[in-house]
Protein backbone atom coordinates (compact mmCIF):
# COMPACT_ATOMS: atom_id res chain seq x y z
CA UNK A 1 0.00 0.00 0.00
CA UNK A 2 1.14 3.52 -0.73
CA UNK A 3 -0.06 6.90 0.48
CA UNK A 4 -0.89 9.80 -1.84
CA UNK A 5 -1.78 13.42 -1.26
CA UNK A 6 -4.70 14.59 -3.39
CA UNK A 7 -4.28 18.36 -3.26
CA UNK A 8 -7.06 20.70 -4.42
CA UNK A 9 -5.53 23.47 -6.56
CA UNK A 10 -7.87 26.37 -5.83
CA UNK A 11 -7.82 29.39 -8.15
CA UNK A 12 -8.16 32.17 -5.59
CA UNK A 13 -8.36 34.89 -8.23
CA UNK A 14 -11.90 33.72 -8.97
CA UNK A 15 -14.64 35.44 -7.04
CA UNK A 16 -16.12 33.43 -4.16
CA UNK A 17 -18.94 31.18 -5.33
CA UNK A 18 -22.49 31.77 -4.01
CA UNK A 19 -23.27 29.99 -0.77
CA UNK A 20 -25.65 27.43 -2.26
CA UNK A 21 -23.00 26.39 -4.80
CA UNK A 22 -20.44 25.97 -2.02
CA UNK A 23 -22.92 23.82 -0.08
CA UNK A 24 -23.59 21.64 -3.14
CA UNK A 25 -19.83 21.27 -3.69
CA UNK A 26 -19.28 20.25 -0.06
CA UNK A 27 -22.07 17.68 -0.37
CA UNK A 28 -20.39 16.19 -3.46
CA UNK A 29 -16.90 16.07 -1.94
CA UNK A 30 -18.35 14.66 1.29
CA UNK A 31 -19.87 11.85 -0.74
CA UNK A 32 -16.48 11.03 -2.33
CA UNK A 33 -14.92 11.00 1.16
CA UNK A 34 -17.61 8.56 2.34
CA UNK A 35 -16.86 6.34 -0.67
CA UNK A 36 -13.13 6.42 0.22
CA UNK A 37 -13.96 5.39 3.78
CA UNK A 38 -16.15 2.52 2.58
CA UNK A 39 -13.35 1.33 0.25
CA UNK A 40 -10.74 1.48 3.01
CA UNK A 41 -8.69 4.06 1.06
CA UNK A 42 -9.33 7.07 3.31
CA UNK A 43 -6.64 8.36 5.68
CA UNK A 44 -7.41 12.05 6.20
CA UNK A 45 -9.32 14.94 4.66
CA UNK A 46 -9.17 18.66 5.33
CA UNK A 47 -10.49 21.85 3.77
CA UNK A 48 -8.38 24.98 4.20
CA UNK A 49 -9.20 28.65 4.64
CA UNK A 50 -8.02 30.90 1.79
CA UNK A 51 -4.30 31.64 1.70
CA UNK A 52 -4.85 35.19 2.99
CA UNK A 53 -5.27 33.48 6.37
CA UNK A 54 -1.72 32.08 6.03
CA UNK A 55 1.39 33.15 7.91
CA UNK A 56 4.89 31.94 7.09
CA UNK A 57 7.63 31.42 9.67
CA UNK A 58 11.10 31.40 8.05
CA UNK A 59 14.42 30.44 9.54
CA UNK A 60 16.91 33.33 9.34
CA UNK A 61 20.39 32.96 10.78
CA UNK A 62 19.49 30.99 13.90
CA UNK A 63 16.32 32.94 14.55
CA UNK A 64 13.05 33.24 12.61
CA UNK A 65 11.02 35.89 10.82
CA UNK A 66 7.27 35.95 10.48
CA UNK A 67 5.51 37.21 7.36
CA UNK A 68 1.89 37.60 6.39
CA UNK A 69 0.63 35.56 3.44
CA UNK A 70 1.28 32.22 1.75
CA UNK A 71 4.62 30.51 1.00
CA UNK A 72 4.37 31.27 -2.72
CA UNK A 73 2.39 34.13 -4.27
CA UNK A 74 0.51 32.36 -7.07
CA UNK A 75 -3.03 32.34 -8.37
CA UNK A 76 -3.48 28.68 -7.42
CA UNK A 77 -3.23 27.84 -3.77
CA UNK A 78 -3.77 24.69 -1.79
CA UNK A 79 -7.49 24.76 -1.04
CA UNK A 80 -7.77 21.48 0.81
CA UNK A 81 -6.60 17.90 0.55
CA UNK A 82 -7.22 14.22 0.99
CA UNK A 83 -4.65 11.69 2.09
CA UNK A 84 -5.41 8.24 0.74
CA UNK A 85 -3.88 4.80 0.95
CA UNK A 86 -4.05 2.65 -2.22
CA UNK A 87 -2.08 0.08 -4.22
CA UNK A 88 -0.69 2.25 -7.01
CA UNK A 89 -0.92 5.48 -9.01
CA UNK A 90 -3.79 4.20 -11.15
CA UNK A 91 -5.98 3.72 -8.07
CA UNK A 92 -4.94 7.15 -6.77
CA UNK A 93 -5.81 8.69 -10.14
CA UNK A 94 -9.24 7.04 -10.08
CA UNK A 95 -9.99 8.75 -6.73
CA UNK A 96 -8.48 12.04 -7.97
CA UNK A 97 -10.84 11.96 -10.94
CA UNK A 98 -13.84 11.69 -8.59
CA UNK A 99 -12.46 14.46 -6.37
CA UNK A 100 -11.85 16.77 -9.33
CA UNK A 101 -15.39 16.26 -10.62
CA UNK A 102 -16.83 16.74 -7.12
CA UNK A 103 -15.01 19.97 -6.25
CA UNK A 104 -14.65 21.39 -9.76
CA UNK A 105 -10.94 22.14 -9.25
CA UNK A 106 -7.71 20.54 -10.50
CA UNK A 107 -6.28 17.89 -8.16
CA UNK A 108 -2.55 17.33 -7.84
CA UNK A 109 -1.71 13.72 -7.04
CA UNK A 110 1.54 13.40 -5.16
CA UNK A 111 3.03 10.29 -3.61
CA UNK A 112 4.28 10.35 -0.04
CA UNK A 113 7.99 9.58 0.25
CA UNK A 114 8.67 5.89 0.77
CA UNK A 115 12.18 5.30 2.22
CA UNK A 116 12.09 1.61 1.26
CA UNK A 117 12.10 2.65 -2.42
CA UNK A 118 15.37 4.57 -2.24
CA UNK A 119 18.38 2.69 -3.50
CA UNK B 1 22.15 -14.06 -36.18
CA UNK B 2 24.82 -11.90 -34.53
CA UNK B 3 24.55 -10.67 -30.95
CA UNK B 4 23.69 -7.14 -32.16
CA UNK B 5 20.71 -8.44 -34.12
CA UNK B 6 19.56 -10.57 -31.21
CA UNK B 7 19.95 -7.59 -28.90
CA UNK B 8 17.64 -5.49 -31.08
CA UNK B 9 15.11 -8.28 -31.41
CA UNK B 10 15.10 -9.58 -27.84
CA UNK B 11 16.01 -6.64 -25.59
CA UNK B 12 12.46 -5.39 -25.03
CA UNK B 13 11.06 -8.85 -24.41
CA UNK B 14 13.80 -9.70 -21.91
CA UNK B 15 13.54 -6.41 -20.00
CA UNK B 16 9.77 -6.82 -19.82
CA UNK B 17 10.07 -10.32 -18.36
CA UNK B 18 12.81 -9.34 -15.91
CA UNK B 19 10.76 -6.34 -14.80
CA UNK B 20 7.95 -8.72 -13.86
CA UNK B 21 10.36 -10.95 -11.96
CA UNK B 22 12.26 -8.15 -10.22
CA UNK B 23 9.58 -5.48 -9.93
CA UNK B 24 12.07 -2.78 -10.92
CA UNK B 25 12.78 -1.52 -14.44
CA UNK B 26 16.31 -0.25 -13.78
CA UNK B 27 17.39 -3.48 -12.11
CA UNK B 28 15.88 -5.42 -15.00
CA UNK B 29 17.81 -3.35 -17.54
CA UNK B 30 21.10 -3.82 -15.68
CA UNK B 31 20.54 -7.57 -15.47
CA UNK B 32 19.71 -7.89 -19.18
CA UNK B 33 22.74 -5.80 -20.16
CA UNK B 34 24.93 -7.99 -17.94
CA UNK B 35 23.53 -11.08 -19.64
CA UNK B 36 24.25 -9.71 -23.14
CA UNK B 37 27.80 -8.89 -22.05
CA UNK B 38 28.13 -12.51 -20.89
CA UNK B 39 26.70 -13.71 -24.21
CA UNK B 40 29.36 -11.80 -26.15
CA UNK B 41 32.04 -13.62 -24.11
CA UNK B 42 30.51 -17.08 -24.05
CA UNK B 43 28.57 -17.71 -27.25
CA UNK B 44 30.56 -19.64 -29.83
CA UNK B 45 27.38 -20.23 -31.74
CA UNK B 46 23.91 -18.85 -31.06
CA UNK B 47 21.85 -21.01 -28.67
CA UNK B 48 18.55 -22.37 -30.05
CA UNK B 49 16.46 -19.94 -27.98
CA UNK B 50 18.64 -16.87 -27.38
CA UNK B 51 15.88 -14.90 -25.66
CA UNK B 52 15.31 -17.62 -23.05
CA UNK B 53 19.10 -17.91 -22.54
CA UNK B 54 19.33 -14.17 -21.89
CA UNK B 55 16.36 -14.20 -19.47
CA UNK B 56 17.75 -17.16 -17.50
CA UNK B 57 21.25 -15.68 -17.36
CA UNK B 58 19.93 -12.23 -16.42
CA UNK B 59 17.81 -13.74 -13.67
CA UNK B 60 20.78 -15.65 -12.25
CA UNK B 61 22.97 -12.55 -12.40
CA UNK B 62 20.28 -10.54 -10.63
CA UNK B 63 20.00 -13.18 -7.89
CA UNK B 64 23.80 -13.08 -7.41
CA UNK B 65 23.76 -9.32 -7.23
CA UNK B 66 20.89 -9.21 -4.73
CA UNK B 67 22.59 -11.82 -2.54
CA UNK B 68 25.61 -9.55 -2.29
CA UNK B 69 23.48 -6.58 -1.25
CA UNK B 70 21.99 -6.68 2.18
CA UNK B 71 19.19 -4.15 2.46
CA UNK B 72 15.73 -5.23 3.50
CA UNK B 73 14.39 -4.33 0.04
CA UNK B 74 16.98 -6.48 -1.69
CA UNK B 75 16.14 -9.50 0.46
CA UNK B 76 12.47 -8.96 -0.31
CA UNK B 77 13.09 -8.85 -4.05
CA UNK B 78 15.40 -11.83 -3.77
CA UNK B 79 12.69 -13.86 -2.08
CA UNK B 80 10.33 -13.04 -4.91
CA UNK B 81 12.96 -14.07 -7.44
CA UNK B 82 13.63 -17.40 -5.87
CA UNK B 83 9.97 -18.26 -6.09
CA UNK B 84 9.75 -17.34 -9.76
CA UNK B 85 9.07 -20.16 -12.21
CA UNK B 86 12.22 -21.67 -13.67
CA UNK B 87 12.02 -21.03 -17.38
CA UNK B 88 9.93 -18.06 -18.46
CA UNK B 89 9.57 -19.71 -21.85
CA UNK B 90 5.86 -19.91 -22.45
CA UNK B 91 4.65 -17.48 -25.08
CA UNK B 92 1.62 -16.31 -23.08
CA UNK B 93 3.33 -14.72 -20.08
CA UNK B 94 6.13 -13.27 -22.20
CA UNK B 95 3.61 -11.50 -24.41
CA UNK B 96 1.77 -10.23 -21.37
CA UNK B 97 5.03 -8.86 -19.99
CA UNK B 98 5.62 -6.83 -23.14
CA UNK B 99 2.08 -5.56 -23.18
CA UNK B 100 2.41 -4.47 -19.55
CA UNK B 101 5.65 -2.73 -20.46
CA UNK B 102 4.08 -0.86 -23.40
CA UNK B 103 1.32 0.47 -21.15
CA UNK B 104 3.79 1.38 -18.41
CA UNK B 105 6.00 3.32 -20.84
CA UNK B 106 2.98 5.14 -22.32
CA UNK B 107 1.25 5.95 -19.02
CA UNK B 108 -0.51 9.34 -19.22
CA UNK B 109 1.22 10.41 -16.00
CA UNK B 110 4.47 10.61 -18.02
CA UNK B 111 5.17 13.51 -20.38
CA UNK B 112 4.62 12.67 -24.08
CA UNK B 113 8.32 13.08 -25.05
CA UNK B 114 9.26 10.80 -22.14
CA UNK B 115 6.73 8.20 -23.30
CA UNK B 116 8.29 8.05 -26.77
CA UNK B 117 11.87 7.93 -25.48
CA UNK B 118 11.08 5.27 -22.90
CA UNK B 119 9.19 3.12 -25.42
CA UNK B 120 12.07 3.23 -27.90
CA UNK B 121 14.60 2.46 -25.17
CA UNK B 122 12.81 -0.24 -23.18
CA UNK B 123 10.79 -1.93 -25.94
CA UNK B 124 12.82 -1.17 -29.04
CA UNK B 125 16.20 -1.53 -27.38
CA UNK B 126 17.41 1.66 -29.08
CA UNK B 127 20.43 3.35 -27.55
CA UNK B 128 20.08 6.81 -26.06
CA UNK B 129 22.26 8.22 -28.88
CA UNK B 130 19.98 6.75 -31.57
CA UNK B 131 16.87 8.22 -29.93
CA UNK B 132 18.60 11.60 -29.58
CA UNK B 133 19.53 11.62 -33.29
CA UNK B 134 15.98 10.72 -34.27
CA UNK B 135 14.43 13.55 -32.28
CA UNK B 136 17.25 16.05 -32.82
CA UNK B 137 17.78 16.69 -29.15
CA UNK B 138 21.02 16.37 -27.19
CA UNK B 139 21.82 12.92 -25.78
CA UNK B 140 21.81 14.36 -22.27
CA UNK B 141 18.20 15.50 -22.79
CA UNK B 142 17.12 12.00 -23.80
CA UNK B 143 18.96 10.30 -20.98
CA UNK B 144 17.52 12.79 -18.46
CA UNK B 145 14.03 12.15 -19.82
CA UNK B 146 14.50 8.40 -19.48
CA UNK B 147 16.03 8.61 -16.01
CA UNK B 148 13.26 10.94 -14.79
CA UNK B 149 10.53 8.77 -16.31
CA UNK B 150 11.90 5.61 -14.69
CA UNK B 151 12.19 7.45 -11.38
CA UNK B 152 8.62 8.66 -11.67
CA UNK B 153 7.38 5.15 -12.46
CA UNK B 154 9.02 3.99 -9.23
CA UNK B 155 8.33 6.99 -6.95
CA UNK B 156 4.78 7.72 -8.05
CA UNK B 157 3.85 4.04 -8.08
CA UNK B 158 2.90 3.76 -11.76
CA UNK B 159 1.79 0.13 -11.95
CA UNK B 160 3.37 -2.38 -14.32
CA UNK B 161 0.12 -3.72 -15.71
CA UNK B 162 -2.36 -3.57 -18.55
CA UNK B 163 -5.19 -1.18 -17.61
CA UNK B 164 -8.66 -2.58 -16.99
CA UNK B 165 -11.59 -2.30 -19.39
CA UNK B 166 -12.69 1.09 -18.08
CA UNK B 167 -9.34 2.82 -18.54
CA UNK B 168 -8.29 0.96 -21.66
CA UNK B 169 -9.56 3.26 -24.45
CA UNK B 170 -7.82 6.31 -22.99
CA UNK B 171 -4.58 4.43 -22.27
CA UNK B 172 -4.51 2.62 -25.61
CA UNK B 173 -4.82 6.00 -27.30
CA UNK B 174 -1.56 7.11 -25.73
CA UNK B 175 0.17 3.89 -26.87
CA UNK B 176 -1.08 4.28 -30.47
CA UNK B 177 -0.04 7.94 -30.51
CA UNK B 178 3.50 7.06 -29.44
CA UNK B 179 3.89 4.38 -32.14
CA UNK B 180 2.43 6.72 -34.77
CA UNK B 181 4.79 9.53 -33.71
CA UNK B 182 7.80 7.24 -33.89
CA UNK B 183 6.80 6.16 -37.41
CA UNK B 184 6.13 9.71 -38.61
CA UNK B 185 9.45 10.96 -37.29
CA UNK B 186 11.04 8.23 -39.39
CA UNK B 187 8.92 8.88 -42.49
CA UNK B 188 9.35 12.66 -42.53
CA UNK B 189 12.21 13.57 -40.26
CA UNK B 190 12.24 16.89 -38.50
CA UNK B 191 15.45 17.86 -40.25
CA UNK B 192 18.27 16.67 -42.45
CA UNK B 193 17.38 13.77 -44.74
CA UNK B 194 13.77 12.94 -45.45
CA UNK B 195 13.72 9.38 -44.13
CA UNK B 196 14.98 7.54 -41.08
CA UNK B 197 14.19 4.01 -42.11
CA UNK B 198 15.21 2.42 -38.80
CA UNK B 199 12.54 4.38 -36.92
CA UNK B 200 9.84 3.37 -39.43
CA UNK B 201 10.79 -0.27 -39.10
CA UNK B 202 10.92 -0.06 -35.31
CA UNK B 203 7.44 1.49 -35.17
CA UNK B 204 6.12 -1.26 -37.45
CA UNK B 205 7.76 -3.96 -35.34
CA UNK B 206 6.16 -2.57 -32.17
CA UNK B 207 2.78 -2.13 -33.90
CA UNK B 208 2.96 -5.75 -35.08
CA UNK B 209 3.69 -6.87 -31.52
CA UNK B 210 0.77 -4.81 -30.20
CA UNK B 211 -1.59 -6.12 -32.89
CA UNK B 212 -0.62 -9.68 -32.04
CA UNK B 213 -1.17 -8.94 -28.34
CA UNK B 214 -4.53 -7.22 -28.84
CA UNK B 215 -6.17 -8.77 -31.90
CA UNK B 216 -9.64 -7.67 -30.80
CA UNK B 217 -8.86 -3.93 -30.86
CA UNK B 218 -9.71 -2.59 -34.33
CA UNK B 219 -7.76 0.66 -33.88
CA UNK B 220 -4.58 -1.34 -33.22
CA UNK B 221 -5.11 -3.30 -36.44
CA UNK B 222 -5.95 0.00 -38.14
CA UNK B 223 -2.70 1.61 -37.02
CA UNK B 224 -0.64 -1.38 -38.19
CA UNK B 225 -2.40 -1.29 -41.58
CA UNK B 226 -1.80 2.46 -41.85
CA UNK B 227 1.91 2.05 -41.13
CA UNK B 228 2.30 -0.87 -43.57
CA UNK B 229 0.49 0.90 -46.41
CA UNK B 230 2.56 4.05 -45.86
CA UNK B 231 5.81 2.09 -45.60
CA UNK B 232 4.95 0.18 -48.80
CA UNK B 233 5.31 3.41 -50.81
CA UNK B 234 8.63 4.40 -49.29
CA UNK B 235 10.84 3.04 -52.12
CA UNK B 236 9.07 5.36 -54.59
CA UNK B 237 8.98 8.40 -52.33
CA UNK B 238 12.50 9.58 -53.06
CA UNK B 239 13.83 9.94 -56.61
CA UNK B 240 17.28 8.98 -58.00
CA UNK B 241 18.96 12.14 -56.71
CA UNK B 242 17.27 12.07 -53.31
CA UNK B 243 14.42 14.36 -54.31
CA UNK B 244 10.89 14.06 -52.93
CA UNK B 245 8.40 12.43 -55.30
CA UNK B 246 4.72 13.15 -54.56
CA UNK B 247 2.16 10.36 -54.60
CA UNK B 248 0.71 11.26 -58.01
CA UNK B 249 4.15 11.07 -59.65
CA UNK B 250 5.47 7.96 -57.91
CA UNK B 251 6.54 4.91 -59.90
CA UNK B 252 3.98 2.42 -58.60
CA UNK B 253 6.06 -0.54 -59.73
CA UNK B 254 8.48 0.33 -56.90
CA UNK B 255 5.81 -0.08 -54.23
CA UNK B 256 6.10 -3.10 -51.97
CA UNK B 257 3.28 -5.40 -53.13
CA UNK B 258 3.56 -7.74 -50.14
CA UNK B 259 3.08 -4.94 -47.61
CA UNK B 260 0.20 -3.55 -49.66
CA UNK B 261 -1.54 -6.93 -49.75
CA UNK B 262 -1.07 -7.35 -46.00
CA UNK B 263 -2.27 -3.80 -45.34
CA UNK B 264 -5.40 -4.27 -47.46
CA UNK B 265 -6.21 -7.51 -45.68
CA UNK B 266 -5.82 -5.79 -42.27
CA UNK B 267 -8.04 -2.88 -43.34
CA UNK B 268 -10.79 -5.30 -44.37
CA UNK B 269 -10.38 -7.24 -41.14
CA UNK B 270 -10.67 -4.24 -38.81
CA UNK B 271 -13.49 -2.54 -40.71
CA UNK B 272 -15.51 -5.77 -40.46
CA UNK B 273 -15.58 -5.27 -36.69
CA UNK B 274 -17.81 -2.24 -37.26
CA UNK B 275 -16.09 0.07 -34.74
CA UNK B 276 -14.38 2.59 -37.01
CA UNK B 277 -11.80 4.94 -35.51
CA UNK B 278 -9.37 7.53 -36.88
CA UNK B 279 -6.52 5.06 -37.53
CA UNK B 280 -8.78 2.62 -39.36
CA UNK B 281 -10.16 5.39 -41.59
CA UNK B 282 -6.67 6.71 -42.34
CA UNK B 283 -5.63 3.16 -43.20
CA UNK B 284 -8.66 2.88 -45.50
CA UNK B 285 -7.62 6.13 -47.24
CA UNK B 286 -4.18 4.65 -47.82
CA UNK B 287 -5.76 1.43 -49.05
CA UNK B 288 -7.59 3.45 -51.73
CA UNK B 289 -4.33 5.20 -52.71
CA UNK B 290 -2.63 1.84 -53.15
CA UNK B 291 -5.51 0.12 -54.95
CA UNK B 292 -5.19 -0.22 -58.72
CA UNK B 293 -3.50 2.15 -61.17
CA UNK B 294 -4.87 5.49 -59.95
CA UNK B 295 -6.43 6.92 -56.79
CA UNK B 296 -10.23 6.97 -56.64
CA UNK B 297 -10.55 10.49 -55.21
CA UNK B 298 -14.32 10.34 -54.69
CA UNK B 299 -13.80 7.44 -52.33
CA UNK B 300 -10.90 9.23 -50.61
CA UNK B 301 -13.08 12.31 -50.08
CA UNK B 302 -15.89 10.20 -48.60
CA UNK B 303 -13.37 8.68 -46.17
CA UNK B 304 -12.03 12.12 -45.21
CA UNK B 305 -15.62 13.18 -44.48
CA UNK B 306 -15.90 10.17 -42.17
CA UNK B 307 -12.53 10.99 -40.57
CA UNK B 308 -13.73 14.56 -40.01
CA UNK B 309 -16.81 13.27 -38.17
CA UNK B 310 -14.68 10.96 -35.98
CA UNK B 311 -11.78 13.29 -35.25
CA UNK B 312 -12.15 16.83 -36.56
CA UNK B 313 -8.88 18.78 -36.58
CA UNK B 314 -7.25 21.46 -38.75
CA UNK B 315 -4.80 18.85 -40.12
CA UNK B 316 -7.70 16.63 -41.22
CA UNK B 317 -9.35 19.66 -42.85
CA UNK B 318 -6.13 20.41 -44.71
CA UNK B 319 -5.70 16.84 -45.97
CA UNK B 320 -9.37 16.70 -46.93
CA UNK B 321 -8.83 19.83 -49.05
CA UNK B 322 -6.40 17.89 -51.26
CA UNK B 323 -9.18 15.41 -52.02
CA UNK B 324 -11.71 18.23 -52.50
CA UNK B 325 -9.39 19.78 -55.11
CA UNK B 326 -9.32 16.51 -57.07
CA UNK B 327 -13.09 16.00 -56.93
CA UNK B 328 -14.54 19.54 -57.01
CA UNK B 329 -11.59 21.64 -58.19
CA UNK B 330 -8.95 23.87 -56.54
CA UNK B 331 -11.23 26.88 -55.96
CA UNK B 332 -13.53 24.99 -53.61
CA UNK B 333 -10.53 23.39 -51.87
CA UNK B 334 -8.91 26.79 -51.34
CA UNK B 335 -12.10 28.23 -49.82
CA UNK B 336 -12.13 25.32 -47.36
CA UNK B 337 -8.67 26.03 -45.94
CA UNK B 338 -8.71 29.83 -45.84
CA UNK B 339 -9.55 30.03 -42.13
CA UNK B 340 -7.35 27.19 -40.89
CA UNK B 341 -5.10 28.03 -37.99
CA UNK B 342 -1.96 25.88 -38.08
CA UNK B 343 0.92 28.10 -37.00
CA UNK B 344 4.34 26.81 -38.05
CA UNK B 345 2.91 23.93 -40.12
CA UNK B 346 4.53 24.21 -43.57
CA UNK B 347 1.99 21.88 -45.22
CA UNK B 348 -0.67 24.61 -44.97
CA UNK B 349 1.15 27.26 -47.09
CA UNK B 350 2.49 24.45 -49.33
CA UNK B 351 -1.05 23.23 -50.05
CA UNK B 352 -2.28 26.81 -50.57
CA UNK B 353 0.61 27.42 -52.97
CA UNK B 354 -0.30 24.32 -54.99
CA UNK B 355 -4.00 25.30 -55.20
CA UNK B 356 -3.20 28.94 -56.07
CA UNK B 357 -0.84 27.91 -58.87
CA UNK B 358 -3.50 25.57 -60.29
CA UNK B 359 -5.88 28.57 -60.29
CA UNK B 360 -3.30 30.65 -62.19
CA UNK B 361 -2.81 33.05 -59.24
CA UNK B 362 0.97 32.86 -59.72
CA UNK B 363 2.13 35.80 -57.61
CA UNK B 364 0.15 34.60 -54.59
CA UNK B 365 1.39 31.05 -55.16
CA UNK B 366 5.03 32.21 -55.14
CA UNK B 367 4.44 34.07 -51.87
CA UNK B 368 2.84 30.96 -50.33
CA UNK B 369 5.79 28.79 -51.46
CA UNK B 370 8.16 31.30 -49.83
CA UNK B 371 6.19 30.97 -46.61
CA UNK B 372 6.27 27.16 -46.81
CA UNK B 373 10.03 27.07 -47.56
CA UNK B 374 10.70 29.26 -44.53
CA UNK B 375 8.74 26.87 -42.29
CA UNK B 376 9.91 23.50 -43.68
CA UNK B 377 12.53 21.91 -41.44
CA UNK B 378 13.91 19.07 -43.53
CA UNK B 379 16.25 19.58 -46.49
CA UNK B 380 14.41 17.31 -48.93
CA UNK B 381 11.04 18.99 -48.45
CA UNK B 382 12.65 22.44 -48.70
CA UNK B 383 14.32 21.49 -51.98
CA UNK B 384 11.01 20.10 -53.28
CA UNK B 385 9.17 23.34 -52.48
CA UNK B 386 11.97 25.48 -53.94
CA UNK B 387 11.78 23.52 -57.22
CA UNK B 388 8.00 24.05 -57.39
CA UNK B 389 8.49 27.76 -56.75
CA UNK B 390 11.22 28.03 -59.40
CA UNK B 391 8.87 26.66 -62.08
CA UNK B 392 6.41 29.48 -61.33
CA UNK B 393 8.69 32.50 -61.38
Amino acid sequence: MRQYLLAVQLDESERDAPEDEVRAMLARTGKVTDEMKAAGSWVFVGGLEHSDASTVVRPAGGTTTITDGPFAETKEQLGGFWVIQVEDLDQALAWARKCALACGQPIEVRPFGDPSLRR
Amino acid sequence: MDVDGIYRAEYGRCVATLTRLLGDISLAEEAVQDAFATAVEKWEKTPPNPGAWIVTTARNRAIDRLRRESTREARHAQALLLHAPDEPREVGPVRDDQLRMIFTCCHPALSPPARAALTLRLLGGLEVGEIARAYLVPETTVSQRIVRAKKKIRDAGIPYRVPGEGELPERLDSVLTVLYLVFNEGYTSTSGELLRTDLCLEAIRLARALAELMPGEPEVTGLLALLLLTEARRPARVGPSGELVVLAEQDRSLWNRELIAEGHELVRRCLRLGRPGPYQVQAAINAVHTDGEATDWTQVLALYDQLWRLAPSPVVALNRAVAVAEVHGPAEALAGIEDLDLPGYHHLPATRANLLSRLGRTAEAVAAYDEAIALATNDTERAFLAAKRAVLS
